[in-house]
């Protein structure tokens, strides 16, 4: 078993199979820090599976919040392969696998600082997803390649 | 024999991305067309009464004036906007509301910027088309059909052609876009650089992973005697902290008579220009010398996207 480690919720969603050292990126794509955590948020790293090549995975499980499936979109820039899981009196209500399109807008920085989206003009970074894991992302701007997702995240 | 016809009419140009081969060989069909026109043998004054806004951030007069030419050339008035960047600036206004006032002046921007992405930002923002004229170490979409244009109005046909690229492929950001724009013709390509200046690992991806794999070497003689063309770069005393490497480097790749004993001799050489001094003058005298028409051909591929952005009529 696998997940043992971490209790059963009551309500809430458990995002599973993080790429492993992501749990964390998820929380800050998530936006959750010391101003916004609510209730309990219970995270584990490096947990054994099956399902992943590395055999290496993350958890993270929120009580009493449902995620948004647009919002767990995002989670697919760093961990591609994550699942969601809305949990609803123990059982597992909706299952979800994280998605993205081809195309993403305002929800990473370019990594080119000379890039005209870093220098306070008001446009949003925009990006074809040129691959997805690892993930590859070119700017529709400058065109150049951002590949440190979780250092660019806005 | 004419390319099907292309709708340019009202398209910004603002990377060879967005160009498709069908567009590229249109522009330089077209672009032989306005040759006469581009002498001044022939006149067609058919965009008269429509206004080109120069709008150079940084100072690239070559860039500006051969714009200037292709436009007088085909009856269009020119203004030179280009101070707004310093008053704008000065006054904090950001570059999307410059753009859209520059966007009320004229009916076509060229548009020369130090950050990348800015001709991209500048066509998003603006109603009238932009022609990217060079955006920092990004694109530079006319110098690479220029460049083509220059290869196809010399050999016929890029397609197969042996394209060795010589001196500084690191910084040197017109190799990057005409390397990669060559290999949609099928041009088979060779890189020629010291160590630490080699063409920058994503662009040679970028080319492999469309089915061609370069050929990488720091020894020019090597590979010269193969070559159809070839593009010389200028390499910068900046990237050398020691003036002494600079001045070793710069002579090994230094093209004379010398080092084409073994080329084809119908080889074109080519340089974006200004040179330095990586060709010998006495190359100029030889019927290698390609780099002043290729300085020309500018205006033509200019014309040519500027009468099929702005629907000029023969
Ligand atoms: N009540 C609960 N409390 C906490 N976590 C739960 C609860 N119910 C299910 N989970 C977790 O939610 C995730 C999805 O549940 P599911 O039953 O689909 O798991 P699974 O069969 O292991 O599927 P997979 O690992 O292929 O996603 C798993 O990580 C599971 O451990
Ligand atoms: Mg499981
Ligand atoms: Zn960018």
């Amino acid at each position: 078993m696998e997940d043992i480690k971490i209790a059963p919720i009551r309500n809430g969603t458990v995002i599973d199979h993080i790429k492993k050292g992501q749990a964390l990126n998820v929380l800050k794509i998530l936006g959750i820090n010391e101003n916004t955590v609510g209730p309990t948020i219970t995270l584990a790293m490096h947990v054994h599976t099956k399902k992943d090549p590395s055999g290496w995975k993350d958890i993270v499980k929120m009580e009493d919040k449902e995620l948004n499936f647009r919002t767990a979109d995002k989670i697919s820039l760093i961990a591609p392969n994550a699942t969601i899981a809305i949990i609803r009196d123990y059982y597992v209500a909706k299952k979800y696998t994280v998605r993205i399109g081809d195309h993403i807008k305002g929800l990473v920085n370019c990594s080119n600082p000379n890039c005209i989206t870093n220098v306070g003009e008001p446009v949003e970074p925009e990006f074809d997803i040129v691959s997805h894991d690892p993930p590859v992302l070119r700017c529709t701007y400058c065109e150049r390649y951002t590949t440190n997702i979780s250092e660019n995240l806005l | 024999m004419h390319s099907a016809k292309v709708d340019f009419y009202d398209r910004d140009i603002v990377s060879m991305r967005d160009l498709t081969r069908k567009d590229i060989e249109y522009l330089m069909d077209l672009a032989e067309t306005m040759i006469p026109y581009a002498r001044g043998d022939r006149v067609n004054h058919s965009l008269k009464g429509k206004i080109l806004g120069n709008l150079f951030f940084e100072p690239s007069t070559r860039t500006r004036f051969s714009f200037e030419s292709a436009a007088h050339r085909l009856g269009i008035d020119v203004i030179d906007v280009s101070q707004i960047s310093e008053t704008s600036i000065a006054k904090g206004e950001t570059f999307a509301d410059t753009i859209r006032m520059v966007d009320a002046y004229c009916d076509v921007i060229a548009l020369r910027h130090h950050h990348e992405g800015a001709a991209r930002l500048a066509a998003n923002v603006s109603e009238n088309p932009v022609i990217n004229a060079g955006d920092g170490a990004g694109s530079h979409p006319t110098q690479t059909l220029l460049d083509l244009f220059t290869m196809k109005r010399s050999k016929g046909l890029i397609d197969g052609l042996n394209v060795v690229i010589v001196g500084d492929l690191k910084y040197g950001r017109t190799v990057h876009f005409l390397a990669d724009a060559l290999t949609m013709f099928g041009a088979k390509l060779t890189f020629v650089s010291p160590e630490s200046l080699q063409m920058p690992r994503d662009i040679v991806d970028d080319i492999r992973k469309k089915g061609y794999d370069p050929y990488q070497t720091s020894n020019l003689n090597e590979v010269i005697d193969e070559a159809d063309v070839l593009y010389v770069t200028r390499i910068q005393k900046e990237r050398f902290p020691d003036p002494s490497e600079y001045k070793k480097i710069s002579s090994i790749y230094r093209i004379n008579n010398q080092n084409l004993r073994e080329a084809k001799s119908d080889l074109i050489i080519m340089h974006p220009l200004p040179r330095i001094d990586e060709i010998a003058l006495e190359i100029d005298r030889t019927p290698h010398a390609k780099y002043f028409e290729q300085a020309f051909n500018g205006i033509p591929m200019r014309m040519a996207l500027l009468y099929s952005i702005l629907g000029g009529e023969m």
